[in-house]
Parts: structure tokens; C-alpha cells; sequence
């Protein structure tokens, strides 16, 4: 792999999509995107051009196009854009064009993003951001990604940076300087304060669904003795989709999960070995165990078993309601009445799902973080709940220093400078 | 240094009853400054010993604060130091003092082969260290009076500044000033609140006996709304102001025009009365640096309690000098496009005389190795505030007169004033700069200390403690004594009758031990950012690197790195403005390089 080449890949979902987005980056994209639509248009101004085969002249799409110069571009390279119509057979069509043309490859996994980051254009958070962009298969999830990458999560990190800086200044003009008169008194109430709100700030954030639930999909974990419908079910909930439907294997004999996006919302759903108390031999009971850790950590379970007994979290559903001839399980308080053969309340269940999911997820305005992240902002707000409790400014300013590192972390920063302009630039000290 | 670490020294200054003066305020230590002074002395070097032979006054400034930043200060004789310090070098063997004006370096194949002197004579020798101070192409400023030199009644050093200045190395200009000295019998000491020296009987160096010199108090006054308009009206005339001073002064040592021009919405100004010494009646009146004319000086000073009558001996003035950029220099302060050219001081950007003091040590500890063919161990950021400072002026050069603060050292909790000695005189004694006093009182020191800690590791339970009359929680675990010097309420002295052994302790070394135990949990965090920090250092970006030739970097980036040329990662990294991003563009592009 050579950081010298040109490079190429489709950078939206994978067709078929109404709209396909195809990169190019490097020396060579320049060229490429004249050789494709007959010159370079203006940079940054979307155009619509012909698309033809530079060797036979082919038509290949009518789509539109974008150039930007490097080095202020997304990657710091010279960039290409061309937004074709999302059939699979476009995109391939384009794809082997770009592969004949010299000097250009198709790009490695992630490699727009290491480029991006290698030349500077983009801090940590904003590379995670672009990494799970890549990742991306549903609209929930392409649309939070970019959200990201745009700098959401950085501004949101450099704010609450900044006001650490602003908390920290406020203690160092009293231990550097408290002998000389000009520095404001109250330091450790004002900082008490403005530290509790800041972590209360970034708690706040914390609580709020995690980038993993977009990327993984909401997990739905269905539960109940065997044979209560939960592989029928299974199967009615997923054919709906089965166009991105996966099957992955369970590591496990009887965990098996389904990945499959619903109106746009992805989940995981699970099917569990039938629970059961006695009676189960060896591997059964391994199984049945792991139906337990599974439905402790589903975000949705459906309870297909005896009413009550799957706790308070669940969903009470009563199944194979069209079946009238045999003595089937009736619950008074189910959520969903259903049959999985029939279809008959399959929709109904599904529209609760989505917009239970809904919740579950980061919102529009939200940001949402990704583990690492998350356990930055957690090493963050423990860090502040040590300097609110700290009575000591020297071990409280200590503890604010390890809040901002894991800022700093965050964003892929650190500096010691930040702080004193911060310090001088509000106070007269010194004489 | 140089001259106990066995290298023939010579030391030039102008005339030798400057050596020891000191320019601006006869005060040393301070926040930030203390802890050097410290590690001066834990070096072995002379300004806290000379300090506590000269002081008047004591305080120990952030006494109600966290030890780790608080900052021991004195107010000197400025004749007994002096005297102190001529009569330490009189007593170092190696060491002889040459009284002249070095008018150039002597450069021989590319390195430094001595230095000519004005008078037509030169003196040979394998390194030389500047430690020009403001004296470099000085030029004084008071009103629209303008005089060339260093300090006031003394000369410039021109001749160098323009042999310097055409080497091509990166030099710039800088600004200081000092406030006018008032005849201490024209204040009205009676109606202002007096500051007496400290009572406990702390020194400088814990090597000193105590106090050798009576104690005398300082006072304090204010500015108010008068003082402030007569400078107002009077800006104009104050050479910083009317343009005649391009060079940048101190933040954190703001002259009185400055305070003024920018914080007009504050009502006054503290200014603490300094006396200079015991048999003289100069008082310096911190607070009030200024470079207006002798008149406006006059009104405003009479503006202020107490001062009403006062008399000016000597007028403050600003001084503007040369100085290089110190990202022209290595960590052991050598100029890189000069071996065995070391500069140390003001010269390199800084201000005051404990930083002065901190980097004469190092540049003379290195040269002498150099010349003595030794390997010199420095101390690094998370060792000591001197390697802070050092590693901060050639990282990232100075835009303003560079002073030390506490703030500035990430890892301020283990570099406490109180533990110099710990940090480094093992250290400098691997240096071989060491006396053999100190030597031997170090290593009984540790030795103490050893025994001590060993003592601490018995587990108490709190039973133990609370029959002891400590306040100590019924339902707590049983822990070492050590653990549970921890807790606020428990001291080394009230442990005692649970530690084994008879024990002699200084101090110095229980508040250390004591502190130690407070800090502990925090400095356990620390210690994973220390591996980090030692992991990168070792992490080498190999000779020289081209920074323009690497995609990515900003035209700022390239500047501040081709300047600074840092040796490691972890250098790299702390050089401002450079991200993460950059980082890894720079160790891609060095491992290529290497490859
Ligand atoms: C007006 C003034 C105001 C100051 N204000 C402050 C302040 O507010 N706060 C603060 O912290 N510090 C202040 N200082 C700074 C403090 O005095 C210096 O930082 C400190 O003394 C620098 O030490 P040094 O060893 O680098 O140089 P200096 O103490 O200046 O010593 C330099 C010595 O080198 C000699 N010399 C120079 N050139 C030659 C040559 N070519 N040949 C022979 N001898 C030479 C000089 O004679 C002098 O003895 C001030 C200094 C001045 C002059």
C-alpha cells in the first residue's frame, strides 16, 4: 500500500440504493474525473455530466459530479465525487472503468479515513465518526455517522474542554498567584459549581444511547419454554427483509441472532433456547443459561412463555391466535396478539418495535458515542466528581488535569499552554 | 559546576564586583521559583545557601495551601548575598574569575574553540557558556531618556550582540523593567499594614543552620483612582506606549503602565515595600515596574498611603536586549549549529535570577561533560520544575519573558519544594557535581529515610490508633502506618509510639515522608501517563527531518517543528499546535526515512 496512489471506492451504502456515491482520491483523481465527464468542473459546485467510457465512449450514467483541490479537502488530497444512480450494475460499471485507468486501485478498507487523518484533516473523534460511517447500512445509522464526522462530537468536546480550561484557570490564578491581590476570591465555590454542572453536563450525555446500538442494531431478544413460537415468529419478523438479511451463525449451538434493518432501524434479534427449569440435560442447561444472559441484555424482549414469567421488563406476547383448535396459552395483559402463519398483528408489533427503537437510539440533535468514547467521557466525569469533592485546590486542579487529558484523549490533543492562555487572558496577575 | 565536576572554568564578567549583583528585586524564591531554588541547592548549586546567609525576611507564600505548590521566598541583603556568592567561588578550586569584556566567540572548523576578549586578549577553551542577561546590545529606556547597557550605571555588551546577531543565529528582543527605589526614611511606615518574616525557622537549603541574619518586615500599599489617572494622562510618555519599545515584557511581571492600560476597571493595585538590605535605606516598592519619566514616577508614587513624602533615589526604568531563540538550543542547552556553545540565563528568553540559576547549572554540568568526555544524566518533566523550564524554552521558544510556575509542570504533585533533594541530588552525585559535605549528608539522609519507611510498613489496626487518641473510623480496615498517613488528622509525630526503632528526622524529610502519604493515590494515577511519556521519549525520530516534505503538516506545524527539531515522539507532542494526526505523519515519514 502506498499513501502515493489514487484510490477509489464507493463510499455509500451498497446498491441497490437510490443514490451511489464513488471517491476518488489522490494525484491522479483529477484526471480520472476528466477522462469520465470530458474536464474538470469548478471546485466545490455540483454539476451534472454525461459519464462515458474514456476507451468506447459508452454512456455510463448521467450523474452528478464534484471537485475538490487538495489540500483543504475531506482526505488532504486532490477528491473526486460522483454521485451516480444507485443500481448495482451502474456502480460496478464505473467501478472496472476506474480500475483500467492507470495508477488508480481500489481503496483498502478504511482507507479514506487514514489518509484524512495521516494529512491532518480530522481529529480522533472525527476519524471514528468517518470509521463508522464505513460501517453504515442503514439510513439511522448513515445519518448519525455523518453527524460525527462534521465535527458534532468534537464541538460538543471541545466545549466542555474549554470550560475545564476556564475551571482550571480560575484554581492555578489562585495557586500561582494568590499572594498578589488582583485574582477574584471565591475560587472554590465558583469552581465547586461550575464543576458539578459540567459533569452533570456530561453525564447527561452519557446516558443517552450509544453509536454501538446504531451500529449493531437494537438487540430483540426472543424468550419462552420450547416450542412457544419463537422460531416461527423469528422467521415472520425477518422475511419481511430478507433482501439484508445475514445469517450469522451463533458461536454458540442455540444463541442465534439475525441482524435485519426495519424501516430503516436496525436490529439484532435472538433467538433463545427454549427455557426450562428441569429436565434439561447438559448442553440444554449451558443453552438455557445463555438465554438468560441474553435476555438480560436485550434491549426489547418478547416473552412468548407463560404470562408473568419473564419478567418486568418483557413483553407479554401471545401467539398462534388463528390456531382455534388446540389449548394454546391466552394472557390478559398481552402486549401483542398475533399469528406468525397468518401475519395477523405481525405489523402492529413490528410498528411498536420501531418506535420503541425509536428511543433507544440517538435522536436527531443527539450525539452519540461509540465505547471508546464512552469510556473516555466516563474516565471524564470521575475525574470531575473527584475535583467536586476535593476540598484541596491543589488536588482538585490535579483532578481537573486528568478531566481535560481525557478531553484531550478525545480529541487527540494535549497542552499545558491551553490552559495559561486561558489563565492570562482573563485575569491581571503578576507585577 | 563545571569547575566541582573538575573542568579548569574561567568566569568573565565585566568587573568582579558585579558577580553576585542582583538587578531587580533582592528577592528569591517565590511560586514555581522556590522549587527551583530548591533543586539548584539538591544540585549542589549556590543560590539557596547564599540566600539564607542574605535573608532578612522569610515567607513561605501558599502556606494554606497543598505543600506540592507552596513556594518558599526571601527578601535578601543585597550586599550580604553578593558577598555570599564571591565568597563560595573563592573557596572553589578549578575556578578562576577573569574581569573583561568578551567582545566574540571564537569559532575553529565549525565548533567553539574560546572566546576574544576587548582587550585584544583570548581565552582557549572546549565550550563556552553565554550568560549575557539583559546585557546583550542592552539599551535602557526611562521617558524619552534612552541608555545603552545592561543595567543601570553598567555597560552593554555590543560587540557580541553584533557578532551574534551576524552568525545568523535566531536572535530577538525582549523588555524588562524595575520600579524606582524610595529612601526608606521618607515612608510613613507607622500608618501601613506590616508583613513580619515568617516565624518557623524554615531556610532555603536545608543545609543552612537556621537564621543567620536579624529579621526586618515589609509593608504594604495600594494604588488608587490618583495614582492611576496620573498614568493615564501620562501614557503617552512611557516608552512602551509611545512605540519606542517594540520588544514584549512580562505577563506575569506587568509594568505599573500596563496594569493600567489594560485592567482600568480595578480600583487599585496591591505594592508591597520591600526593604534592600539591613544598613541601607532603599526600599523597592513590588508592583510598580514602570518606564515613565522621573517626574510622572515622582507624582504617582506620592500618590499612593504612606508614601506621601517619599523621595526617589533611583528611578525605575524598562530595559530592552537580545536574546536567542532557545528552540535553537538542545536539552542540554548547547546551540545546535555550535558545539560547545552552551547558553544559560536571560539569554534564552527567561527572567529571573532562580531560573537563571537553574539553567547555569545545566549548561555548566553539560559542557563540563562534554570538555571531561562524560555522560551527563538530566533530569526529566517529571523529575523536576528545571527540566519543566528547559524543556518548555526549546520546545517552544518564548514570545514573552519566560518565568516559572507551578502550573507549568504537569507533574507538580511529586515535585514539591520539600523533596528536592530526593529527586535529584542522586542524580547529580552520578553527575559528579556533587560536594562531599552534601554528599554524605544526603546519603544519611536517605538512610534515615529507608529506616523510616520500613518502620512504616507495620499494619495498625484502628484500634491501635484510636487508643493513641487519634479520630479514626471504629469500623476501618487494619493498614500499614504508612496508609494510614493518609488521613488529614494523622501525623508522623502522633504515629510515633506505634513506630519501631529509634529514628533522627530532619524536617524536610518527615514532611516529605508525611506528604508522600497524602499524595499517594494521586501520584499511583499518575504513573500510568509517566510509562507513556517514558515510552515516547524513547520512541526516536533519527536525524534530520525535512518537515516540509511531509503531506499534512501546516505551514505553522513545519515552522514550529523545523525550529524546535525535536529528538523523540514525545517531544514532537508537546510542541504546540501539533495533533495527533501530525504525529503519526511525522513517525511515518521518519520510519521511511530510516528504512
Ligand atoms: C531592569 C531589570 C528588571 C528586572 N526585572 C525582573 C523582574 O521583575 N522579575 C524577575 O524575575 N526578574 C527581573 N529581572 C531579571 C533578573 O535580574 C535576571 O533574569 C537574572 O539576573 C538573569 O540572570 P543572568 O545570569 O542571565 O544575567 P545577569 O544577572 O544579568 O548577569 C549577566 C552578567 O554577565 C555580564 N556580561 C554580559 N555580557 C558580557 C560580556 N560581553 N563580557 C563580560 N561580561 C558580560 C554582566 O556584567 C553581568 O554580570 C530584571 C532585570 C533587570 C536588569
Amino acid at each position: 500500500m502506498h499513501a502515493g496512489d489514487t484510490i477509489f471506492a464507493l463510499s455509500s451504502g451498497a446498491p441497490p440504493a437510490a443514490l451511489a456515491i464513488i471517491r476518488i482520491s489522490g494525484p491522479g483523481a483529477g484526471n480520472a474525473l476528466a477522462a469520465l465527464s470530458g474536464g474538470l468542473p469548478s471546485p466545490r459546485h455540483a454539476v451534472l455530466r454525461s459519464l462515458q467510457d474514456p476507451d468506447d465512449g459508452g454512456l455510463l450514467d448521467r450523474a452528478l459530479v464534484l471537485w475538490f483541490p487538495g489540500p483543504t479537502t475531506a482526505t488532504g488530497e486532490d477528491l473526486a465525487e460522483l454521485h451516480l444512480h444507485g443500481g448495482r450494475a451502474v456502480v460496478r460499471a464505473v467501478e472496472a472503468v476506474l480500475a483500467r485507468m492507470p495508477d488508480l486501485r481500489l481503496a483498502e478498507p478504511g482507507e479514506f479515513t487514514r489518509r484524512a487523518f495521516l494529512n491532518g484533516r480530522m481529529d480522533l473523534a472525527e476519524a471514528e465518526g468517518l470509521s463508522d460511517l464505513l460501517f453504515a447500512e442503514t439510513e439511522a445509522q448513515r445519518v448519525a455517522a455523518i453527524r460525527m464526522a462534521s465535527g458534532h462530537l468534537s464541538r460538543q468536546v471541545e466545549s466542555w474542554r474549554q470550560e475545564v480550561l476556564r475551571l482550571s484557570a480560575l484554581i492555578e490564578a489562585e495557586l500561582d498567584f494568590s499572594d498578589e491581590d488582583d485574582v477574584a476570591s471565591g475560587v472554590a465555590d465558583t469552581t465547586g459549581q461550575g464543576i458539578i454542572a459540567l459533569a452533570s453536563h456530561i453525564g447527561a450525555a452519557l446516558q443517552r444511547p450509544r453509536a454501538e446500538r446504531l451500529r449493531d442494531g437494537i438487540r430483540v431478544v426472543l424468550a419462552g419454554p420450547p416450542n412457544s413460537g419463537k422460531s416461527t415468529l423469528l422467521n415472520a419478523l425477518v422475511q419481511r427483509e430478507a433482501a439484508i438479511v445475514s445469517d450469522i451463525a451463533g458461536t454458540t449451538r442455540d444463541l442465534i441472532e439475525v441482524p435485519v434493518g426495519l424501516k430503516g432501524i436496525p436490529f439484532v434479534f435472538t433467538d433463545t433456547a427454549g427455557l426450562r427449569d428441569e429436565g434439561a440435560e447438559v448442553i440444554e442447561a449451558i443453552g438455557i443459561d445463555r438465554a438468560r444472559d441474553a435476555m438480560a441484555v436485550a434491549d426489547i424482549l418478547l416473552w412468548l412463555g407463560p404470562e408473568g414469567q419473564g419478567g418486568a421488563r418483557a413483553w407479554e406476547i401471545e401467539t398462534q391466535i388463528d390456531r382455534i383448535d388446540v389449548s394454546r396459552e391466552t394472557k390478559t395483559a398481552a402486549r401483542h396478539r398475533l399469528s406468525a402463519r397468518t401475519g395477523i398483528g405481525l405489523d402492529g408489533l413490528i410498528d411498536d418495535l420501531v418506535m420503541t427503537a425509536q428511543t433507544l437510539l440517538p435522536g436527531a440533535g443527539d450525539v452519540a458515542l461509540n465505547a471508546r468514547q464512552h469510556r473516555l467521557l466516563s474516565e471524564c466525569t470521575e475525574a470531575l466528581d473527584r475535583a467536586g469533592q476535593q476540598d484541596d485546590l491543589l488536588l482538585r486542579a490535579e483532578s481537573l488535569r486528568h478531566a481535560r487529558l481525557a478531553l484531550d484523549q478525545l480529541l487527540g490533543r494535549t497542552h499545558v499552554e491551553d490552559m495559561l492562555d486561558a489563565l492570562f487572558g482573563n485575569f491581571c496577575i503578576g507585577k | 559546576m563545571a569547575a566541582r565536576m573538575g573542568a579548569r572554568t574561567a568566569l568573565v564578567s565585566f568587573t568582579r564586583d558585579a558577580i553576585g549583583a542582583m538587578s531587580c528585586n533582592p528577592a528569591i524564591g517565590g511560586l514555581g521559583k522556590g522549587h527551583l531554588v530548591r533543586e539548584v541547592d539538591a544540585l549542589d548549586g549556590l543560590i539557596a545557601r547564599a540566600a539564607d546567609q542574605a535573608a532578612i525576611h522569610y515567607r513561605m507564600l501558599n502556606s494554606s495551601k497543598g505543600s506540592a505548590v507552596q513556594g518558599p521566598r526571601v527578601q535578601a541583603d543585597r550586599k550580604l548575598y553578593k558577598a555570599a556568592i564571591q565568597r563560595m567561588l573563592g573557596e572553589q578550586d578549578n575556578l578562576h574569575i577573569v574581569e573583561g569584556e568578551v567582545a566574540a566567540i571564537r569559532i575553529e572548523s565549525g565548533r567553539v574553540s574560546g572566546v576574544s576578549m576587548a582587550d585584544g586578549t583570548s581565552i582557549a577553551a572546549r565550550a563556552v557558556v553565554l550568560a549575557t542577561g539583559t546585557f546583550l546590545g542592552g539599551r535602557m529606556f526611562r521617558g524619552e531618556e534612552r541608555l545603552e547597557g545592561g543595567r543601570i550605571g553598567e555597560p552593554g555588551a555590543s560587540l557580541l550582540a553584533q557578532q551574534l546577531r551576524a552568525a545568523e543565529l535566531p536572535m530577538a528582543r525582549l523588555k524588562t523593567g524595575t520600579p524606582p527605589r524610595i529612601d526608606g526614611r521618607t515612608i510613613d511606615w507607622a500608618m501601613l499594614d506590616k508583613q513580619p518574616s515568617d516565624s518557623d525557622g524554615w531556610t532555603m537549603s536545608p543545609r543552612s543552620q537556621g537564621r543567620s541574619v536579624p529579621q526586618v518586615f515589609c509593608a504594604i500599599t495600594r494604588t488608587c483612582q490618583q495614582t492611576h489617572d496620573i498614568i493615564r494622562v501620562n501614557l503617552d510618555r512611557s516608552p512602551l506606549f509611545s512605540g519606542a519599545i517594540g520588544a514584549q515584557g512580562p505577563r506575569y511581571c506587568p509594568s505599573i503602565e500596563d496594569k493600567i492600560h489594560r485592567f482600568g476597571d480595578r480600583d487599585g493595585h496591591q505594592v508591597f515595600l520591600e526593604p534592600e538590605g539591613l544598613d541601607t535605606h532603599l526600599v523597592y516598592p513590588n508592583g510598580i515596574s514602570t518606564s515613565l519619566p522621573t517626574d510622572v514616577q515622582r507624582a504617582f508614587v506620592r500618590s499612593m498611603a504612606g508614601l506621601e513624602c517619599a523621595e526617589i533615589v533611583v528611578p525605575g526604568y524598562a530595559v530592552e536586549y537580545d536574546h536567542i531563540d532557545p528552540r535553537a538550543l538542545d536539552h542540554q542547552l548547547q546551540v545546535r549549529a555550535i558545539p560547545g556553545l552552551y547558553c544559560a540565563g536571560q539569554i534564552n528568553g527567561t527572567t529571573g535570577y532562580e531560573e537563571a540559576a537553574a539553567q547555569g547549572l545545566v549548561a555548566g554540568m553539560a559542557a563540563a561533560g562534554q570538555v571531561l568526555g562524560r555522560q551527563i544524566e538530566l533530569p526529566d518533566r517529571a523529575t523536576s520544575y528545571l527540566a519543566v523550564m528547559i524543556d518548555d524554552l526549546v520546545l517552544q521558544g518564548v514570545t514573552e519573558p519566560y518565568r516559572m510556575l507551578t502550573a507549568r509542570a504537569e507533574y507538580r504533585l511529586r515535585l514539591r519544594a520539600n523533596n528536592a533533594s530526593d529527586r535529584l541530588t542522586g542524580l547529580a552525585i552520578g553527575n559528579g557535581c556533587v560536594g562531599d559535605e552534601r554528599q554524605a549528608w544526603f546519603e544519611r539522609r536517605q538512610r534515615a529515610k529507608a529506616g523510616l519507611l520500613t518502620a512504616l510498613q507495620r499494619p495498625a489496626s484502628c484500634a491501635e490508633l484510636a487508643a493513641l487518641g487519634l479520630p479514626v473510623k471504629a469500623d476501618g480496615a487494619r493498614q500499614s502506618l504508612q496508609d494510614w498517613l493518609r488521613f488529614p488528622a494523622i501525623s508522623l509525630a502522633s504515629l510515633s509510639p506505634l513506630i519501631e526503632g529509634e529514628h533522627d528526622l530532619a524536617d524536610d524529610l518527615i514532611a516529605e515522608i508525611e506528604e508522600d502519604a497524602v499524595y499517594a493515590p494521586y501520584l499511583a494515577r499518575q504513573d500510568a501517563e509517566l510509562r507513556d511519556l517514558r515510552a515516547n521519549e524513547r520512541i526516536s525520530l533519527g536525524g534530520d527531518i525535512d518537515y516540509r516534505a511531509i503531506t499534512g503538516l501546516s505551514n505553522e506545524m513545519v515552522e514550529r517543528l523545523s525550529l524546535a527539531r525535536p529528538e523523540t515522539l514525545a517531544e514532537a507532542g508537546r510542541i504546540r499546535g501539533v495533533t495527533p494526526a501530525a504525529l503519526a505523519a511525522i513517525l511515518v515519514h521518519a520510519r521511511r526515512q530510516a528504512a
